[in-house]
């Protein structure tokens, strides 16, 4: 019975629209997952009962990704942008899909060409900009790359446009708002998947431990309201979802919040973890290596008197980026399954079960990152607002690309500056 | 009207354009005045003449305002950047008949106040530097103006998750792309306009008047000249308009900006100055607006003379 083993499937709550009025189903029925499941799990799990191998499939598949996270966090910065790379392209892939999909577009072959010729764009765009910062002694030596960077806004916005008076010359008479649909369905996609997938690599050069706390709290806490719930779960939270409650919810917080305290206090020990990566021009290699910041080094804390008698400690040694990571923990178990919803709802709203069957037992790359691109953001934004001071090395590089008056000028008022504030003792006047 | 509402739905089947609903007519909101002066002509030159007297308006207007200023050119663009907005929006409510969710008026305009709010944030953090520098309040939001900002977006997007009604998701989602790809290409644009006012107003004011001109003098050339169509989607262009007004707009350009770069009103960057409160125009002219000799090539020296 279908309806049968596909309730059993939807572990996660997101019911397909079965349960909705027939009459939406309409034209498009949602088109049935085939089982992607390793012939090897297969035949391994083929005793134990459908629910249950269930399960041990989607368990063994997460042990599986979360060890695959682990070992490309081993092999280092550049390994980890060529992955958020590919999992941005395979999101936007799934995305574009289910459009054409709903849209019954595969009929206009430009428009294929087009959002991948769009997605090219934009990619090029950011991570021009993101090379540009970031490896600036490397681009300004090498010639190609120099012209490539000071033209760069300029190149990426002809690029664009080409592909802009291409869909206006691609408009076809009876299919207009088609291709209107499928250009605004590209943008809002690259909006969504590219943009963040931009914050997540800024989030990375900052720190590994930026990029891998807030990840792993997201994660945690998705298996933690599952297994709340699994256990104590009884009143609802929001019709979306009809699995997830309010228990899960809840307990997913607090776990996650001691989960985040415990990952920094081990991540924050490690240089590898804390240092802003940087490119090395002479190695030619990507290195973390640096004076740990005042985040990452243990201080004393004064416990407050009511916890005093509880704990029976005095003071307590932490260091400050834990206290971030209750920031974040806090963010990833309260806002972070908006992202979820908002994902349910998009999959019922288009009749889709799952973004695609990509990974068994858990559907699409979208499913899985969901709930990070709202975490992406708000890491990024947390950085900005409330840890990056001026950044002293990128200033300096600036200024020296400044014409030779410009400099001076900078330099003498500066030197007014400092000598006001008595730094450089009564020089005289050059 | 759900259930009419959901058969609708089922019926966008968008591989043609045949359930385009139809849009009725746009009133005729001539001014009762023009009407009583032209009543005398025939249907085409009357709407000649229409057009004509309402461009030269809207021309004037754009010298009134000019002559006052940039801070009324900065509102001039905000106030059109709202209305386009709204246009564009309301065609997203007609087409989706979606006048019945109450919510999404206010997500809509919520979400363009807060798009305006993170760009007037940095816009006027980098300009008034000196105007912020002294008011503590300010300080406060311009340090967190990010945050602020987010936080502000997330609450929409929230409150946008939990408005989600069972029957409309697909209808709500779609408002919210349409909304979110209207503020993309209205709210971006308007204040990259912005910028390039500050950075002198001729850098506003000739693009703007190329593509005027090109549109009138494509127009002129095309009502005298037209012959060959130039692309199906708009019958009325010609290729002779489109290469006349590209010559013609040139030489506007060319002429436009030898008389603007003359003054310092129109080509210094728009400071504010902070112990008069207002803005300035006032600056070395930079070497891009000083005159120059330039050798004319020899081909074209026997051509012009000079």
């Amino acid at each position: 019975n279908l309806q049968e083993s596909e309730s059993e499937n939807k572990l996660d709550g997101e019911t397909a629209s079965d349960s909705e009025s027939k009459s939406e189903f309409g034209g498009s029925a949602p088109v049935p997952t085939s089982d992607d499941t390793p012939e090897v799990l297969n035949r391994a799990l083929s005793n134990l009962s459908s629910r249950w191998k269930n399960w041990w499939v989607r368990g063994i598949l997460t042990l599986a990704m979360i060890t695959f996270f682990f070992i490309i966090i081993y092999l280092g910065p550049m390994v980890l942008m060529t992955i958020v790379m590919c999992v941005q392209i395979k999101c936007f892939h799934e995305i574009i899909t289910i459009g054409y999909n709903v849209y019954h577009s595969y009929d206009l072959p430009w428009f294929r060409t087009l959002s991948w010729y769009f997605l090219l764009c934009v990619n090029y765009f950011f991570y021009g900009e993101t090379v540009t910062d970031y490896f600036f002694t490397l681009v300004q030596r090498e010639e190609p790359l120099r012209i490539l960077s000071k033209y760069h806004r300029f190149i990426s916005f002809a690029l664009y446009l080409t592909g802009f008076c291409m869909f206006v010359l691609s408009l076809v008479k009876k299919h207009y708002r088609l291709q209107f649909y499928m250009f605004g369905w590209t943008h809002v996609t690259l909006l969504i998947v590219v943009t963040q997938s931009h914050l997540i690599i800024h989030n990375l050069f900052e720190g590994m431990i930026w990029f891998i706390v807030p990840i792993s709290c997201v994660i945690c806490n998705d298996i933690m309201a599952y297994m709340f719930g699994f256990f104590f779960g009884r009143t609802p939270l929001i019709k979306l979802s009809p699995k997830k409650t309010w228990e899960g919810f809840i307990g997913g917080f607090f776990a996650t919040v001691l989960f985040g305290l415990l990952l920094s206090y081990i991540m924050s020990g490690y240089r590898c973890f804390t240092c802003p990566v940087e490119f090395n021009n002479d190695t030619n290699s990507f290195t973390v290596d640096c004076e740990p910041s005042e985040l990452f080094q243990l201080q004393e804390y004064n416990i407050p008197l009511v916890l005093q008698s509880v704990v029976g400690w005095k003071t307590l040694r932490m260091y400050p980026f834990q206290i971030h990571s209750i920031a974040l923990s806090t963010f990833a178990s309260l806002i972070g399954p908006f992202g979820g919803f908002f994902a349910s709802g998009f999959k019922r709203a288009f009749k889709i079960k799952d973004f695609a069957n990509t990974i068994p037992g858990h559907g699409g790359i979208m499913d899985r990152f969901d709930c990070q691109y709202l975490m992406a953001t708000f890491v990024n934004v947390y950085i900005a607002s409330f840890i990056r001071g001026p950044n002293p090395s990128k200033l300096i590089q600036q200024f020296l690309t400044l014409r030779p008056d410009q400099q001076l000028h900078i330099f003498n008022t500066l030197k007014a500056h400092l000598v006001d504030k008595g730094m450089l003792g009564s020089l005289e006047e050059a | 009207q759900e259930a009419e509402l959901e058969e609708r739905l089922v019926e966008l089947d968008l591989r043609n354009d045949s359930d385009v609903p139809d849009v009725p007519p746009a009133s005729d909101s001539t001014p009762e005045i023009l009407k009583a002066a032209l009543s005398g002509l025939s249907a085409r030159w009357k709407n000649w003449w229409i057009r004509g007297i309402l461009s030269l308006a809207m021309i004037s207007g754009f010298f009134l305002i000019i002559y006052l200023g940039s801070f009324m050119l900065m509102l001039l663009v905000l106030s059109i950047q709202v209305k386009c907005y709204h246009e564009i929006i309301t065609i997203g409510y007609r087409v989706y008949h979606s006048y019945d969710l109450p919510w999404f008026r206010s997500l809509s305009w919520y979400f363009l106040l807060c798009v305006n709010y993170f760009f007037y944030g940095e816009t006027v953090a980098d300009y008034f530097a000196t105007f912020v520098q002294r008011r503590e309040q300010l300080q406060f939001l311009i340090r967190y103006h990010r945050f602020i900002s987010f936080a502000l977006y997330l609450a929409g997007f929230c409150i946008f998750v939990l408005s989600l009604v069972k029957k409309h998701y697909r209808l709500q989602f779609y408002m919210f792309a349409w909304t979110h790809v209207t503020l993309l290409i209205t709210v971006t644009q308007s204040h990259l306009v912005i910028q390039n006012l500050f950075e002198g107003m001729i850098w506003f004011l000739v693009p703007i008047s190329s593509v005027i001109c090109n549109d009138i003098t494509a127009y002129i050339f095309g009502f005298f000249f037209g012959r060959t169509p130039l692309i199906k989607l708009s019958p009325k262009k010609t290729w002779e308009g489109f290469i006349g007004g590209f010559f013609s707009t040139v030489i506007f350009g060319f002429v436009f900006s030898y008389f603007l770069a003359q003054h310092q009103y129109f080509v210094c960057p728009v400071e504010y100055n902070s112990e008069t409160n207002r803005f300035v125009t006032e600056c070395e002219a930079s070497e891009l607006f000083q005159m120059k000799k330039y050798p004319v090539p020899p081909v074209l020296q026997p051509v012009l003379g000079w």
